[in-house]
């Protein structure tokens, strides 16, 4: 009975390469994002990191326009526009003509609309779909390399620069009166959020890669107020949504994608009820004391 | 005898190998060995200049220049959009000074700190201050300008006060530990060293960054509205770290709202409203008629404005 549960569980990855594939770029995936999903969260920037992640769309657009399906072109572009975005709209936002919220969610609809009718001119439905969602199962090797790497150098940098990140989130005033290098580290932090979102980009395309990103630190911010324990459990959240998103649209015939997406939600929503619960209990304790 | 002459010859040979291709890998190590220092150099340089130039740890013992460390201002304005938040200040906060920068409401005072601390670029004019340069000024802002939300506990916030002997990468050395123990104990907080920021009252988390700057050891301090919202006990304990920072001749500004506290700690004042009152003696500054003054002065500034809206 458990041996044909756990036959159920290994199954699809044993029998298929693709899938895989497709478990290995989600676990690296998780790997960088649980901490960079932790500090965007922490920031109260999630709609920049939403912002962000529509501005990859144009990069990556042109990028197929003018080399199809070429892993290169789709980083770069997709990187290059993503900075571009996001140092415009930090410009918006110093001249200080209208809040910060504006700027942001006009530069988001149109890097949308522009990438999808860049794609539409040249591509198919297909593409455009794909461009979108992604398609977690179509990951290649090459793709996974650079997955792998992205993930990698996101872990080797936040472990390196976790301090002035941090205070940089909480305290910028502070960061650059003892010269720790406010406005580099400001860069580099979007950097690492437009690094992972186009490696997200590949699996889970422009409107989902968002998802893999900061469902799990939000699932991870309802049971712990430190940081490491958040980080350590983003990662581990991500990774479960992971296997399970992938399971579900293998046995229920369902994109895996959007599948991977819900089945962070879901995680969120339980770690919201459940944190939720436990507070109240705890409020309940200190009430009886 | 043919043979072993022959094996000497091809001994010498390879043994004569050997020493060519051993001098060969050293030249090459020497060069490669030069280039490879002045880039991990430059890379080191670089490094300090733009990721991690707090790190000093030598500076704590050096108090030498604190005599020097005052702030000289000259014609500054500080525009936002294209309003002034205040034009046209000239003058010095001279070296171990203690002032007090009061103003009615939306006279530009936080501005002034701002651009002091270097946070807000000038629109007109300059601010000389040797000790930002230095990393020897420390900013306190209005509390709504820091996230108390961020999950980080007091002895972790107070710790970062000794950046300098850390920086932006290493481990902090023990004795920042001890410091930050000794902080606390001076501002009344041991009790709740372990808690998150989050769940300390008002006046628990000014205490708190009033512990910070004791382990920012700064030669210039800069204050925004430091006792706002905090009870009369609270800013009595946090008015003796002022005082005792004056003895110590540090440079001490402050932006504050209450004029009776200023006339009794404060030995001089700036009164400002979008453009300078007055900047002196705080007797003199704070005359009857100064007041009046400043209180004109924002009300004709803010009709101008209104006019050239209308």
């Amino acid at each position: 009975m458990i041996g044909q549960f756990i036959g159920y569980l290994i199954g699809p990855f044993e029998t298929f390469g693709f899938m895989r594939i497709a478990l290995v770029a989600c676990v690296a995936l998780a790997l960088s994002n649980g901490p960079v999903g932790t500090l965007l969260l922490m920031r109260r920037e999630s709609l920049q990191g939403n912002v962000l992640s529509h501005a990859v769309i144009p990069g990556a657009a042109l990028g197929f326009l003018y080399a199809g399906y070429s892993l290169a072109a789709l980083t770069f572009g997709g990187l290059l526009s993503g900075l571009g975005v996001a140092g415009l709209a930090a410009l918006a936002a110093r001249s200080r003509l209208q809040r910060q919220d504006s700027p942001l969610i006009a530069f988001y609809l149109v890097s949308l609309s522009f990438g999808v009718l860049v794609v539409a001119a040249r591509g198919s439905q297909a593409d455009l779909m794909h461009v979108l969602f992604g398609t977690v199962l179509a990951v290649d090797v090459k793709a996974l390399v650079l997955i792998a790497s992205i993930s990698s150098v996101t872990l080797l940098i936040v472990a390196m620069f976790y301090r002035p990140l941090a205070v940089e989130s909480f305290d910028p005033a502070f960061l650059r009166a003892v010269g720790g290098g406010g406005g580099a580290f400001r860069f580099m932090f979007i950097a690492l959020v437009a690094l992972n979102l186009v490696a997200s980009f590949q699996a889970f395309g422009t409107l989902l890669a968002i998802g893999p990103l900061l469902l799990p630190a939000a699932a991870a911010r309802c049971w712990t107020n430190k940081v490491w324990p958040m980080i350590i459990l983003a990662t581990v959240i991500g990774m479960v949504a992971a296997i399970a998103g992938l399971l579900t649209s293998y046995y229920a015939n369902l994109p895996s994608g959007p599948a991977i997406v819900m089945g962070a939600g879901g995680l969120y929503g339980m770690s919201l009820l459940a944190a939720g619960r436990m507070r109240l209990k705890a409020k309940g304790l200190e009430g009886l004391r | 005898m043919t043979n072993s002459s022959d094996r000497t010859r091809q001994g010498r040979s390879v043994s004569e190998g050997v020493r060519l291709v051993r001098a060969a890998t050293a030249t090459l190590k020497q060069s490669l060995g030069s280039w490879l220092s002045t880039l991990e150099n430059k890379t080191q340089t670089t490094f300090n200049r733009y990721l991690d130039s707090g790190y000093d740890p030598g500076a704590s013992d050096s108090h030498t220049r604190r005599g020097e460390q005052g702030i000289a201002v000259r014609n500054l304005s500080v525009c936002y959009g294209e309003r002034y938040a205040f034009e046209g200040l000239t003058g010095e906060f001279q070296p171990g000074s203690l002032t007090a920068v009061v103003g009615p409401n939306g006279a530009g005072k936080s501005s002034l700190v701002k651009a002091l601390a270097g946070m807000v670029r000038p629109a007109a004019g300059e601010v000389l201050c040797p000790a930002l340069a230095r990393h020897r000024l420390a900013y306190l802002p209005q509390q709504d300008e820091l996230d108390r939300g961020f999950p980080i506990t007091v002895a972790e916030l107070v710790a970062l006060g000794g950046w300098r002997n850390f920086g932006s990468v290493r481990e902090p050395p023990p004795r920042v530990t001890e410091s930050v123990f000794e902080a606390l104990v001076a501002v009344g907080l041991v009790s709740v060293t372990d808690r998150q920021i989050a769940e300390l009252s008002v006046g628990q988390f000014q205490r708190a960054l009033f512990a910070r700057l004791l382990l920012q050891d700064a030669d210039v301090i800069l204050l925004d509205e430091p006792f706002a919202s905090l009870d009369e006990s609270t800013t009595e304990d946090l008015l003796h770290f002022l005082r005792r920072w004056h003895g110590e001749g540090r440079t001490v500004i402050a932006v504050l709202h209450d004029l009776d506290c200023v006339r009794r700690h404060f030995p001089s004042t700036l009164l400002l409203a979008r453009s300078p009152i007055a900047w002196g003696e705080t007797d003199l500054s704070l005359s009857v008629d100064n007041l009046a003054r400043a209180q004109k002065a924002l009300v004709l500034a803010e009709r101008g404005r209104i006019g050239r809206v209308a």
